[in-house]
Formats: structure tokens, sequence, C-alpha cells
């Protein structure tokens, strides 16, 4: 059995107010050295493959055809024995 | 108009467009199930608003693989009228028969309101009763409709004249101050490059009886009857 992680972030050209709301919000608790911050999704998906290297092919063409859109969104995946 | 209306967990908008197109407009109606896989005997398929499989993930992420999108795709191939209004809107995105997403509100807040929309392009199926420049005072109901594409795809929907309605002032001016989600070129509602599908965040069904304060919305159902008689000819 593996464990995938799966982080999904929108792309950089992509504005993301959830981001700009939590930047307002840590500012206002004093933490003034926040520049920027992105909002993103994390999957975690455990899945019975051979091996490693099928189990992140997997998880890989889970994240493109389903987890994240690629219109808006970036993703990267990884993988260990679960 | 034989007028199919879809029906998905989570759909919550699908008696207000039947109440529309069947008791206003005295259309047939019929509600479509989501794992129903034949169109034939539409003329018209209406993807309503709601929150389809919960919008998890991303709002019409899940519903894009429904049996019955491969159904709206083949119908939409063949010249049929689809409409998809608000969710409907982001399912047609998610399964790339429109392009572009919908974004978070850039307020971060869920926006129910009237908004006016100017008429960009009368030649799509749902604008052919309109005239270009006119303005339609229709509602908004909306967490994610903060239209987005690259700044590629979005020159050439401008250059194709596929930007069919903007958010405007009630004067027909498109400024920042009428753009209530944030959305880029304050696009409301794009087409395909045909004309027969059309996606838009404002909820027309909700503004075609004076009692509910506004008619303006039958003038984009109309325009499909009126679409599909053009076609006949």
């Amino acid at each position: 059995m593996y464990r995938a992680e799966v982080f999904v972030t929108l792309k950089p050209v992509v504005n993301d107010p959830a981001g700009l709301t939590i930047r307002g919000g840590l500012e206002a608790l004093g933490f003034d050295s926040v520049r920027e911050v992105r909002a993103g999704k994390y999957l975690v998906i455990t899945l019975d493959e051979p091996d490693q290297d099928h189990a992140r092919a997997r998880a890989e063409a889970m994240a493109q055809q389903l987890l994240a859109n690629a219109v808006i969104e970036d993703f990267r995946v990884e993988v260990q024995p679960a | 108009m034989r007028t199919g209306i879809v029906v998905f967990p989570g759909t919550w908008s699908d008696r207000d467009c039947g109440h529309a197109v069947g008791e206003i407009l005295g259309e047939p109606v019929r509600y479509v199930d989501h794992r129903e896989r034949a169109l034939d005997d539409l003329e018209l398929v209406i993807l309503p608003g709601g929150f389809s499989y919960g919008d998890y993930l991303r709002c019409g992420a899940i519903a894009r693989f429904a049996p019955v999108m491969d159904a709206v795709a083949n119908f939409a191939d063949r010249g049929g009228l689809v409409l998809g209004i608000c969710n409907g809107f982001q399912i047609l995105q998610e399964a790339r028969m429109l392009p572009g997403a919908l974004l978070r509100n850039a307020s971060c807040e869920f926006r129910c309101e009237w908004v006016h929309l100017r008429v960009e392009q009368s030649d799509s199926a749902f604008t052919l009763d309109c005239r270009p420049g006119q303005v339609l005072r229709i509602p908004i109901s909306h967490g994610e409709g903060n239209f987005f594409a690259d700044a590629e795809t979005l020159a050439s929907l401008e250059g194709a004249g596929r930007v069919v309605l903007r958010y405007c002032t009630s004067d027909g001016r498109v400024t920042a101050a009428a753009n209530p989600n944030g959305s880029l070129g304050n696009i409301a509602g794009i087409s395909n490059a045909r004309g027969n599908v059309v996606g838009m965040m404002p909820h027309p069904e909700r503004a075609c009886e004076a009692v509910l304060g506004g008619e303006d919305g039958l003038a984009v159902l109309r325009s499909a009857i009126h679409a599909l008689a053009r076609v006949a000819v």
C-alpha cells in the first residue's frame, strides 16, 4: 500500500482572495512579516499498487483528470509506502 | 421548445427553471436525471444552478463526470441548445464545453443581489431577442462566479465576440463598481464558437415575473425559442 499526498495550488497568475483574506487575518494578529499567503488543497490518497512508481503514476493521473483543474491550478504529488 | 432540465444531486434551481419555461412560457418541460444517457427528444437542455455533489473539490468538478454529461456534449455537438446557469456554467467549464474557470468571488462573500448586464453579443442562441448594448436586470446568487481565463483565451473570446454578457451599471457602463465578483472584463456570460452553448452566472429564471421583481430573464429564454425557429427555417 502507498500513501500519495496531492498538493493543489492556484497558478501564480490566478488571484487568491482566500489567501488575501488569511493574510489580512495574520496581519491583524501582528504577524507583520507576512508578504503573501496562497491557499490550496491537500489530499491524502491511500492506494494499492505494486510499487512506488505505479502509485505515483496513478496519483498523477488522478490529479490531471479530477483533483486539479489545469485552467487555474498546479499540483504536486509525493508518494511514500503506507 | 422541448426542454430538459438536468437535476444533479444538490441542484437547487431546477424547479425555478421548470416554472419559468413550463408555466410562464408554456413550453413542454421534463426533468432529466443525472444518470440518463439519451437526450434525443429535447431541443433545449438547461443545467441549472445549485451545489451539485456539494460542490466538493471544485464547483462542478464531480458533476462533469455524471453519465448525462456525455449526452449533453453530444447534444451540443449536434447543435442542440445548452444553457448553463450559475452552477451549470461551472459544470460546462469543468467539462471543457466552455473555456475558463469561475473562482471564488474577489470579496470572498456570497453575493445574492440584482445586477445589470449589458448584452455584448446578440447572435447567441440565448440573446437573439436582445439588441447589442441592451441592459438586462437579472439577479445573481453565488460565491464562486469570478470569471478567469488566461490572457490568450480571454483575447480569443473577446476577439471572436464570444463574451455574451457583462456586468454593468443601470445605464450600461462597464465599471469596476458594477462588477459583483471580480470577473475579468466584467464577464457574466460567454458562448461557445457556434453560439448554441451559453454559460452565465446570473439567474434568468428568477427574473421572469414582475411580481418577483423583473421580467428581463424572459428575453434569455425566449431567445432560445427563436433560435430554434431560425434553425428550422
